[in-house]
């Protein structure tokens, strides 16, 4: 004669939200700014192939953090959803709305049904209008929750800090090189709470940047910006920046408040899709 | 709560492929997905009719007429039968009308999907082989009288020049050497070509020449539309080189229609070739 062992269904929820909430925490950041003629996304990561910033459809992007498995097969179900509904329709009736309803029916059914494991992901989904009033950035947590984002979003690590410091360095209507600079310097900034006090500067070819921009002339307006590309875009960092084919103890005279260079490689990803990225 | 939640086969890894995805999905969108009564089926609807295409140092060029017929009735004059199939390829189509058009469409999604998921294109042959794929699926409703048959081309960015495939409704993938054309103009636009094309066209001869055979071909095809030059309709035409796929402009091809216009008003039949 056992007793069921009684947990409340608060204490329940809680414990699986403390869990989710760890795994994607655990990860680095990703923002995404508005700019002038769209929307710009930067995470660090050394992997040119493992994405966290992808195309949906003409207008949409779609960003995350968390385990690499999960926001995979959630980016590639958005992209079947998207290709299904602009096959069936039109292409203009592929909306980023749509997509981030359909994501946040998904997790929530998922977080709250007992037998499955809730995803450790965090998502933005950004559509851009025909002007900068139109765009929109959606993010959606592990429950399923949808919230609507304006100026500026970062998820993932210490989402704090570097909120923090778009709240004070953000600018409206910048251009595609000033909201560049703003959101690097703000994914360098991630590691204060590690100890460290100043700001890092992260090597271009370990960023992965794009941008859903609403002046290319194609019909799909998402277009990932390449190392050399940010290179130049961000060629005035200033003296803390590592020159670029330098080995990364070359800059160690520059400026003390450098984090050791080893650190942005210690959580690389993989490839295994098991840890969160 | 079950029913809002996304489909498990959206979530299911494995296929890079839209029309795999269909398939297993909701079968009845596809073309091929459906099953025709008996009888032939290919007055009911209009039929497209030429298209060529030809390469040229740096890269290949695709044009199509403007006209689509069913039986002895114009049904259009200003149909588009060559569309971009992503930015380096494109795809040309003579047959059914509006199931080459609705094939054209799952192309495209085929190829886009395909980049998406995967994060890279597909290689020239790697889309080739797919449009085969997709003929091949509609060989029941070929046999029903409505066929489809495309002309494929684009700039192979491994090879560094433009390509040709034609196929067959079995869906038989036949790789072309400088120029091609289908579709039921196709002899006369193919003889006109054997005597024009030339390896070292330019971009803007190799348009011409493909403009010349177009003429040809409406000169002794009742299906093939030629220049409509009261309604300045003219033919589609696409070129691909290295840096992309683009339509060439609707004045450029008019310009390039009005000089081999006046200079069929001199010879009718065309630009004479040397004999030997």
């Amino acid at each position: 004669m056992s007793m069921p062992f009684y947990v409340s269904p608060e204490q329940l929820m809680k414990d699986r939200a403390d869990f989710a909430r760890k795994g994607i925490a655990r990860g680095r950041s990703v923002v995404a700014v508005q700019y002038a003629d769209g929307i710009l996304f930067a995470s660090e990561n050394p992997s040119q192939a493992l994405h966290k910033v992808s195309e949906i459809y003409d207008r949409i992007a779609f960003a995350a953090v968390g385990r690499y498995n999960e926001f995979e097969n959630l980016r590639i179900a958005g992209v079947r959803l998207a290709d299904m509904r602009g096959y069936a329709y039109d292409r203009r009736d592929v909306t980023g709305r749509g997509l981030a309803n359909a994501y946040a029916q998904t997790l929530g059914t998922i977080f709250s049904s007992g037998g499955e494991k809730p995803y450790e992901v965090e998502i933005f989904v950004a559509e851009i209008g025909d002007s900068a009033v139109d765009d929109q950035i959606y993010r959606l947590t592990y429950q399923g929750q949808v919230t609507d984002e304006h100026q500026y979003a970062v998820m993932g690590g210490a989402d704090e800090v570097v909120a923090a410091y778009l709240h004070e360095h953000y600018t409206e209507n910048a251009s595609l090189s000033d909201a560049l600079h703003v959101a690097v310097a703000a994914l360098g900034r991630s590691s204060e709470d590690n100890g460290s006090t100043g700001d890092r500067v992260i090597p271009a070819s370990d960023l992965e940047v794009a941008v859903l921009d609403r002046t290319r002339t194609q019909p799909r307006k998402f277009s990932r910006l390449m190392p050399a590309r940010l290179e130049a875009l961000l060629g005035d960092r200033g003296p803390t920046t590592p020159a670029p084919t330098a080995p990364p103890a070359a800059s160690e005279a520059e400026d003390q408040s450098d984090t050791p260079p080893a650190q942005g490689s210690q959580t690389g990803q993989d490839g295994g899709g098991d840890g969160p990225v | 709560m079950d029913d809002s939640r996304l489909p498990a086969s959206y979530m299911a890894p494995g296929t890079s492929s839209f029309a795999d995805f269909l398939t297993s999905h909701s079968p009845a969108l596809l073309p091929s997905g459906r099953t025709l009564p008996q009888g032939h089926a290919a007055d009911l609807a209009p039929h497209g009719t030429t298209i060529v295409a030809a390469t040229f140092p740096g890269g290949v060029v695709m044009a199509g007429d403007r006209r689509a017929t069913m039986g002895n009735i114009i049904a259009q004059r200003d149909i588009e039968k060559v569309f971009p199939a992503d930015e380096y390829s494109c795809v040309g189509i003579a047959g059914s009308a509006g199931l080459a058009v609705e094939l054209v469409r799952l192309f495209q999604t085929e190829l886009e999907h395909y980049e998406k998921i995967e994060g890279m294109t597909l290689s020239m042959d790697g889309k080739a082989n797919r449009l085969a794929a997709l003929i091949r699926s509609n060989l029941g409703m070929a046999m029903q009288g409505l066929a489809v048959v495309p002309l494929f081309a684009g700039f192979d960015l491994d090879a560094g020049q433009g390509r040709i495939f034609s196929y067959d409704v079995t869906g038989g993938r036949y790789e072309e050497t400088a120029f091609h054309s289908v579709g039921s103009g196709s002899l006369f636009a193919r003889g006109a070509l054997k005597k024009l094309y030339r390896e070292d066209l330019s971009r803007e001869e190799c348009v011409t020449a493909l403009v010349q055979a177009l003429y040809d071909a409406a000169d002794d095809d009742s299906a093939t539309g030629g220049p409509d030059l009261t309604r300045r309709i003219f033919p589609v035409v696409h070129v691909i080189t290295v840096e992309g796929g683009q339509r060439v402009p609707e004045t450029e091809v008019a310009e390039i229609a009005d000089s081999v216009l006046a200079g069929r008003m001199n010879r009718p039949d065309g630009p004479a070739a040397a004999l030997t």
